[in-house]
């Protein structure tokens, strides 16, 4: 009942500040014209289109992709618009994934873009909802305590935030795709940077980017085609749970969790840690990498940070996380889980470049969004399901 | 393809503006009231699906909200769509497919009072050429009937029978929002609005909520005494620039239709036209010539819900057929300025 489904072709656009040489859309089609290629498609080639960006107040566009429409080659083909928050890329892509698993169609091409340089993303999140309390300075407010919490119950020392940062952005280096590339990055000058939200430094949050990231997903007949190694999908799995509720954790969310076990049977692992090659993650301020790390089930309970201070997550480690810089090196905020996930794919492709991990077979692609409420994640193979 | 169908529809009665209850609060009952029908709690439920936009609420992120109202705990497998319920039916639907679970929630809400809509929807146009110039929804609208006028393929009271009948089948529809009997003739005697629009030819601004409960195969047949299977659906968009488009015709709505396997004939159609010349479009788009029963609901002149009136459409088709009033029907759903996007299904009960 479920077909096969390959990733044949990925591009994605130069990070930035601001992009201001190109339109919307011309920033998606930019990544999307580097998939196809990547493809060796041309648009007429392609089923069908789903786009994904988080909310539309970041541009000031109300649904976006219906003036997108042409620009994505769309005309006359189904045209689908995701958005479940922070964890969108990821989930985009997942829909687009089941179009072909489903039989529906053969090609389809998946986007996702963030142009946060046409509005103000941290104000665009910090209108008032009734109810609730207002998330009056962006989405660090709203997480530093979630990693106060964290430190609390994990005794985990202070410089863990620093090294996480300290590694992604020295990964970014080595991605010319990146947003930030910081040469002269050390550890003191992260430790030195202003303090934000106690414990978030300024240098351990992502930067506010414009960007794309596309995707080409094709049923097995395709994939057996095509020119380069295909990434196959191993599982894919989504979980939500409330924003406010007493049973939550949003330290460790079950959701989180309950989404990575759903992932892993699919894809047959049973131990992560040991099975699987490289992860990207969803690490917008830079405690969220032990904190996944255990969310995720590769560190046991209140361990994650000793794989941070072990090297374990460094790209010449055990079990290399955010190995493109992550979203602490670029964050289009509607792309930023589709790179991840892009990520994962590119190393079992072998076409990560000065960031390739040698040897990936597995890997997995997160993504995560809201206050830890909506999670996505997929787990991409050099073989066949 | 696996079978998929309606087994539950509810909508709240469809308002001016719902000004006492907040979104979340206005859509819990649907929820609840469309959960009892299909018998189901939130844990039997293998999926959950909604349709919204933030630009109606005014705030970022506004289904994170609603979906409390669901009561999403402990965790669910749950998708969101910045577009019309219709469409997250689809991709319930698609998930359905694929075999791991058997059934969905889908739902949908939207608040079109509390902004000015019609200029509210220009921020849905080209951001750097047309939306600086705020063109509003009417008038674009006006632009398509002006061109039926002008190509010969509709008189203006062929608009006001459209007008007229909606209408007046909405007074037997206790959803509707606007029901009256007046005949066309008098209406052709009515002022244009935006012309050649009257303001019979234009939708109401609707607050609204509906919900649907699919299911598959065997377990609809539990759940349900007369599915509404989903023989077909599919969705096609055009270009967004009215000057690449023939907007006479409704290309995208014909090709999702041909795909959907819309032909044949049809007990009831409801179809998504919120302008009244629009339903002559979508009725040559589908081959239903002068088909009797098209929009026995009032269809969105009755009551349209930005965000909500496709997936109502979907809701009306099947609860006919479910209570046994028809057999096969047809469905659309449109989103975007002057039908750019479209979305066809047809739906059958046993014989």
């Amino acid at each position: 009942m479920k077909e096969r489904v390959a990733v044949v072709g990925i591009g994605q656009t130069k990070h930035q500040a601001t992009r201001g040489d190109v339109s919307m859309a011309g920033l998606v089609r930019e990544a999307a014209s580097r998939a196809l290629t990547d493809a060796s498609m041309a648009w007429a080639d392609i089923d069908a289109v789903v786009v994904g960006k988080a909310p539309d107040f970041f541009e000031g566009v109300m649904m976006p992709e219906l003036y997108l429409a042409d620009a994505l080659g769309a005309t006359g083909k189904p045209l689908f618009r995701v958005h479940t928050a922070g964890s969108v890329g990821g989930s985009t892509a997942i829909v687009a994934a089941q179009l072909v698993q489903a039989g529906i169609h053969e090609r389809v091409l998946t986007v996702a873009f963030e142009k946060q340089s046409e509005s103000e993303a941290m104000w665009a999140l910090s209108m008032p909802i009734p109810f609730q309390p207002p998330l009056h300075a962006g989405a660090g407010g709203y997480f530093a305590p979630h990693i106060r919490s964290y430190m609390a119950r994990s005794n985990a020392p202070d410089h863990i935030g620093i090294l996480v940062a300290l590694k992604d952005r020295t990964n970014a280096l080595k991605n010319p795709y990146a947003h930030l590339h910081e040469h002269e990055i050390t550890f003191d000058s992260v430790k030195d940077s202003m303090m934000l939200w106690d414990p978030i430094r300024y240098a351990e949050t992502c930067p506010s980017s414009d960007g794309a990231c596309a995707m080409v997903l094709a049923s097995e007949a395709v994939a057996d085609r095509a020119d380069k190694p295909p990434a196959w999908i191993k599982g894919t799995a989504m979980r939500s749970e409330p924003t406010m509720s007493a049973d939550r954790d949003p330290v460790l969310p079950r959701g989180g969790s309950e989404c990575a076990a759903d992932v892993y049977q699919q894809a047959g692992i049973t131990d992560p840690r040991r099975e699987v090659d490289c992860v990207e993650m969803y690490v917008p301020f830079s405690w969220f990498e032990p904190m996944w790390l255990e969310n995720l089930h590769f560190a046991p309970t209140g361990e994650g940070w000793r794989f941070v201070e072990d090297g374990v997550t460094q790209l010449d480690g055990d079990l290399p996380v955010n190995m493109s810089g992550g979203v602490l090196s670029s964050n289009p905020i509607g792309a930023s889980g589709m790179l991840r996930f892009a990520e994962a794919a590119m190393q079992v492709r072998g076409q990560a470049g000065e960031h390739q991990i040698d040897g990936a077979r597995t890997a997995v692609g997160h993504a995560y969004g809201g206050g830890s409420q909506f999670f996505a994640m997929w787990v991409v193979g050099t073989e066949k399901p | 393809m696996r079978d998929v169908a309606v087994i539950a529809f509810a909508q709240m009665p469809n308002v001016r503006a719902e000004t006492v209850l907040n979104e979340v609060e206005m859509l819990m009952p649907v929820i609840r009231d469309v959960r009892g029908r299909a018998g189901l709690d939130q844990q039997q439920i293998g999926f959950t699906c909604s349709g919204s936009t933030d630009y109606l609420s005014g705030q970022a992120f506004s289904f994170v909200s609603t979906l409390d109202g669901v009561g999403p705990w402990p965790p669910i497998q749950e998708s969101h769509v910045e577009m019309d319920g219709a469409w997250a039916l689809y991709e319930a639907w698609v998930k359905l497919q694929l075999g791991d679970v058997d059934t969905a929630l889908v739902y949908c809400y939207g608040k079109s009072a509390p902004g000015p809509l019609h200029e509210v929807l220009s921020r849905q146009l080209d951001p750097y050429h047309v939306a600086p110039l705020w063109p509003d929804a009417i008038s674009l609208a006006a632009l398509q009937a002006r061109a039926m006028l002008d190509a010969g393929k509709a008189r203006e009271e062929d608009f006001c029978e459209v007008a007229a009948r909606s209408r007046r089948n909405a007074m037997n529809n206790p959803n509707a929002q606007l029901a009256w009997s007046v005949s066309e003739y008098d209406l052709i005697n009515e002022e244009p609005l935006v012309d050649p629009l009257r303001k019979s030819d234009c939708p109401p601004t609707t607050d609204g909520a509906s919900a649907v409960v699919l299911a598959a195969g065997d377990r609809a047949r539990e759940l349900c005494r007369r599915p509404a299977w989903i023989r077909g659906i599919d969705h096609r968009i055009e270009p967004m620039a009215l000057g690449m488009r023939d907007l006479t015709v409704s290309a995208s709505t014909r090709l999702a239709g041909t795909k959907a396997g819309a032909t044949g004939t049809y007990d009831v159609a409801e179809l998504h036209a919120p302008f009244s010349h629009q339903e002559l479009i979508l009725r040559e788009a589908l081959s239903l010539g002068d088909h009797g029963n098209v929009n026995p609901s009032g269809g969105a002149l009755a009551a349209n819900p930005v965000m909500v009136a496709g997936l109502t459409r979907i809701g009306e088709v099947a609860q006919r057929i479910m209570d046994g009033t028809a057999t096969r029907g047809v469905a659309h759903a449109t989103s975007g300025p002057c039908l750019q996007q479209n979305l066809v299904t047809v739906l059958e009960g046993d014989s």
